[in-house]
């Protein structure tokens, strides 16, 4: 404390001068406190609500704990197929189940050389010594499969530890080892290494998931769909946003009305813009109808086929979000400086050189703020699908929300599971969001920079 | 304009302070005078709740000092909102206006008052009136009745009699004439208007109705004992009546009428369907009793030319040992007519009237005078002609004289059909109710609507959706708890002794 007292608060001397000290506190803390007790105590109940099941009783309800049933049927049981899809049974030649067909092999070829090379170069730079990392290495996994061995050995059921509190707490058997994982892999100095291992195990397992419900014997489920819906949107939205801000940025005659055009999306209510679409996209009845038949589509339903549901759900999607990409976007284009704008000019920069070396480094950081903000709201996304389809046709547009809301409505008891399905929604919305904010962000940054 | 002097705000805020205030007191003081207050909780309507609240002031100006208020809340907050009202301990409610499909849900843990004792003193409700199906099993559980009906609902299949004459053919009596007359009538003009129409019409989506027509075309081939057999679990062993090829038949004619439909059938509705079937859209319908009243209706193209019928049933029978299907004869299906077995579904069980256990004694006594006003063939009788009360049949008077729906807009040959297919339905003492058992609405709602789903848009096969939701189905009961369950279903099929 008394190293280094120049930087310490002055020292209070009366206490005037305490009370002055103290009234930041003061008024901040009642705040603070407020926020995160609306913030924490929700996240804490629904996560505790994950393991249980809601029963209403005469004059009440009662909360019954169920471990990890919740999740079991997730992950093993009945509701497997519709959160993570179907595929085949059938092992490939990787002996794992699953039979993507060629364009899915493909996919994984390029994304698992994109990863390797990713770790490769991260190896590189941080010029590990050959010690520390062949020790890191077998130091990690080493204790945690010693940490995890003891955990099952001592929460197994009538094992040796029967009869106290420590039997089948299954949580303990998880939650040790992962937390051994990080904390030896901190210890041993080889984190970085470490978190991007989980990294591209998770990105990977993702991907295959993608590709072997959508091969031979496969069916989407509302992981599947929830990511095409994110991914899907936001990049036509973004490139769209681009574009209309590109164009509003030049000189052209009522660049002010369409600035106002382009937003008025973003002003109207997600269900409005449900039902409208939907109107629009019914080939039977809707206001469109006419057209339809000139085209002769009047026999012909957008939401008969799963990927034309989708179609019509990101189509709307994109209508709704371009105007919001548009008007960030817009903003960072117009900060763009003028001076290296010129200075490329006067170099003889063509039209494409100048947006590749000079525009886009500049509105990068924007970009990658806009895409995280995006993708938080679109791995959400509820109502569009909920108004537009129901999540029909069968399961093909059931998003993750949409799937734990249809649970719950149905049942107060439901209210546990639609809660462990919401925390595995919050999971792969936590793994995207980091994976955005800390590798690709630092990685288009020196790339484009 | 300009105001020479205006009150300052402290002096407009303090007067309208005050006057909220008397107003809040005022109204307060006034209906704590008024004597008996009757709440009644139903869904927003306007259907059901026009009717209850138009015969409110007619009931209080007949009963000095008694007022009936009518609440509403959206369909899908009413089961809860009676749960939630009474498992907390609120009671703000003293009469629910619910589906009998939840009476499992309230009537166990005490929140519903038996009513047997009013009706044994009430001779003007005319108990007798109202079809056996309703009085002896939709309106009781374990054996005691809690609900006064209000309205009859199950399914019929409605036809255009125009166009039916036109190919020569008679109303369906099985599935299979069902799906010949919709093959036939699929792409020929119907409404004049060059176009095209659709042979069937029914609405499939996801999330409304669709899941209720499965068992309507499923039923004929489940019950043939008589309603007390249950069409949904065995009786004895709680295994679920699916995984069948009397329900595994039912899926692959579900499915086998998407051919004759409109593209969109998947994502429509019952609102939609009856849309195209008034519009003249449609040859063949599946749906409650209010295409009836709606085809005399403003606006519709097809006064005059819609049929009714019973709901076709099934030449074959399950037999539930073998989970095969045996043709049927005096035996297999006692109530078959011309040796094909029907029974008709009670889709949902028709709005009925409960009253809260927790209200006050007097409260109760006019909740229930309310209800039979309601209900007596006086009031009723008049109301089921009506398109805009959402009322259904549901009593042996409202069939019999033909009177108030020719007043309603129905030609006598039209009202004497729409009748007769009534009247077959309600007399069948093989109709086959509405699943009632403790959180029905997850076997229903989520997992028989979601499978169902999936299989029609070809995510399963029908023997696949039939295992799957026999699956989902008993994992459900695991968790609930069978025994219970199985007391439940046998509770409200009148069967005595829950084991």
């Amino acid at each position: 404390m008394t190293a280094q007292p120049a930087q310490s608060p002055k020292r209070a001397t009366t206490f005037a001068e305490w009370l002055d000290a103290l009234a930041p506190s003061v008024f901040i803390w009642p705040s603070v406190l407020i926020i995160l007790l609306l913030a924490i105590f929700p996240l804490f109940v629904s996560l505790y609500l994950s393991f249980a099941q809601v029963n209403l009783v005469s004059g009440g309800y009662e909360v019954k704990f169920v471990g990890w049933k919740n999740y079991e049927k997730i992950f093993q049981g009945s509701q497997q197929r519709n959160f993570f899809g179907r595929w085949s049974d059938e092992l490939n030649f990787l002996g794992l189940p699953g039979a993507p067909d060629w364009i899915g092999w493909a996919v994984m070829a390029v994304l698992t050389v994109f990863l390797a090379v990713m770790l490769v170069s991260h190896l590189r730079r941080r010029q590990y010594s050959p010690i520390q990392l062949i020790g890191g290495i077998i130091g990690t996994v080493a204790l945690t499969v010693l940490v995890r061995v003891f955990t099952v050995w001592l929460v197994a059921p009538s094992g040796a530890m029967a009869g106290t509190w420590f039997e089948e707490q299954y949580w303990l058997s998880i939650l040790l080892p992962v937390l051994t994982a990080v904390g030896s892999a901190n210890v041993l100095g080889i984190a970085g290494l470490f978190w991007r291992v989980v990294t591209v195990a998770f990105t990977l397992a993702l991907a295959y998931l993608f590709v072997i419900t959508f091969g031979a014997d496969g069916l989407p489920g509302g992981t599947v769909v929830t990511l095409i819906f994110v991914f899907g949107g936001i990049t036509t939205q973004y490139l769209l946003g681009l574009g209309l801000a590109l164009l509003v940025t030049q000189n052209l005659p009522g660049k002010r009305f369409f600035r106002i055009i382009f937003l008025l999306p973003m002003l109207i209510t997600p269900v409005g813009v449900g039902f409208l679409f939907r109107m629009m996209a019914d080939t039977l009845l809707g206001p469109l109808s006419p057209l339809w038949q000139l085209a002769g589509l009047s026999n012909y339903s957008w939401v008969e086929t799963a990927n034309g549901a989708r179609l019509a759900i990101l189509i709307t999607d994109t209508w709704q979000w371009t105007p919001f990409m548009f008007i960030i976007l817009l903003a960072a284009l117009e900060g763009v400086s003028t001076e290296p704008l010129e200075a490329a000019l006067v170099d003889g920069a063509n039209r494409w050189q100048l947006f590749r070396f000079v525009v886009l480094p500049e509105i990068l950081p924007v970009t990658v703020t806009l895409l995280l903000i995006r993708m938080i709201e679109a791995f959400k996304i509820v109502d569009l699908p909920r108004i537009m389809t129901r999540g029909g046709p069968g399961t093909a547009t059931e998003s993750i929300t949409l799937y734990a809301f249809n649970q719950w409505k149905a049942s107060t008891s439901s209210i546990g599971f639609s809660s462990a399905s919401a925390y595995l929604l919050l999971l792969l919305v936590t793994f995207c969001a980091l994976v955005l904010v800390n590798i690709v962000r630092r990685r288009v940054l020196e790339a484009f920079a | 304009m300009i105001c020479l002097r205006q009150p300052s705000m402290k002096l407009k805020a303090l007067a309208l302070l005050i006057s909220i205030l008397a107003l809040t007191f005022g109204v307060g003081i006034t209906s704590a005078q008024d004597g008996i207050v009757v709440d009644i909780l139903t869904f927003t309507g306007p259907q059901i709740a026009e009717p209850l609240q138009r015969h409110a002031p007619e009931f209080a100006a007949m009963n000095a000092g008694v007022q009936i208020n009518v609440v509403t809340v959206p369909f899908s907050d009413l089961y809860q909102t009676v749960l939630t009202d009474q498992a907390t301990g609120t009671n703000s409610y003293d009469v629910f206006v619910f589906a009998p499909q939840w009476m499992g849900d309230y009537v166990v843990p005490g929140y519903l008052e038996p009513l047997d004792a009013y009706l044994e003193a009430d001779a003007a409700i005319a108990w007798d009136d109202v079809a056996g199906f309703f009085r002896d099993f939709s309106s009781t559980y374990e054996g005691s009745t809690y609900t006064i009906p209000l309205d009859g609902d199950f399914h019929m299949v409605y036809y255009r009699t125009d166009v039916l004459e036109q190919l020569g053919m008679t109303p369906p009596a099985t599935w299979d004439e069902y799906l010949a007359i919709a093959e036939a009538a699929h792409g020929t003009d119907m409404n004049g208007d060059g176009e095209g129409d659709y042979g069937s019409c029914i609405g499939k989506a996801r999330g409304e109705q669709g899941y209720w027509f499965i068992h309507s075309i499923a039923s004929g081939f489940l019950q043939s004992q008589g309603t007390s057999q249950g069409g949904f679990f065995d009786t004895e062993t709680f295994m679920p009546l699916v995984n069948n090829a009397g329900f595994i038949r039912a899926l692959e004619i579900y499915q086998a009428t998407n051919a004759f439909g409109p593209a969109e059938e998947l994502n429509i509705g019952v609102g939609d369907t009856r849309s195209l079937f008034t519009a003249g859209r449609c040859a063949l319908t599946l749906d409650w009793g209010d295409i009836g009243s709606l085809s005399v209706g403003e606006g519709s193209a097809v006064k005059d030319l819609v049929g009714a019928v019973i709901l076709p049933g099934s030449s074959q029978v399950l037999d539930r040992a073998t989970g095969e299907l045996v043709t049927c004869d005096d035996t297999t299906c006692p109530h078959h007519v011309n040796g094909v077995n029907h029974a008709p579904f009670a889709a949902f069980g028709g709005w009925s009237g409960g009253i809260s256990a927790a209200a006050p004694q007097e409260v109760k006594d006019v909740a229930y005078a309310y209800l039979s006003y309601v209900s007596q063939p006086a009031q009723s009788n008049v109301d089921v002609t009506i398109g805009a009360t959402g009322f259904n049949p549901y009593r042996v008077s409202q069939f019999e004289g033909a009177d108030a729906w020719i007043a309603a807009g129905f030609s006598e040959a039209g009202a004497a059909n729409y009748l007769g297919a009534i009247r077959d339905s309600l007399n069948s003492p093989n109709m086959m109710l509405d699943l009632r058992i403790p959180q029905n609405q997850r076997y229903q709602g989520v997992v028989l609507d979601t499978v169902l789903s999936q299989f029609l848009a070809g995510e399963f096969t029908a023997a696949e959706a039939a295992a799957e939701i026999e699956m989902q189905w008993q994992e459900i009961t695991d968790e609930i708890g069978l025994d219970a369950q199985l007391a439940a279903y046998r509770a409200t099929l009148g069967i005595a002794g829950g084991e």
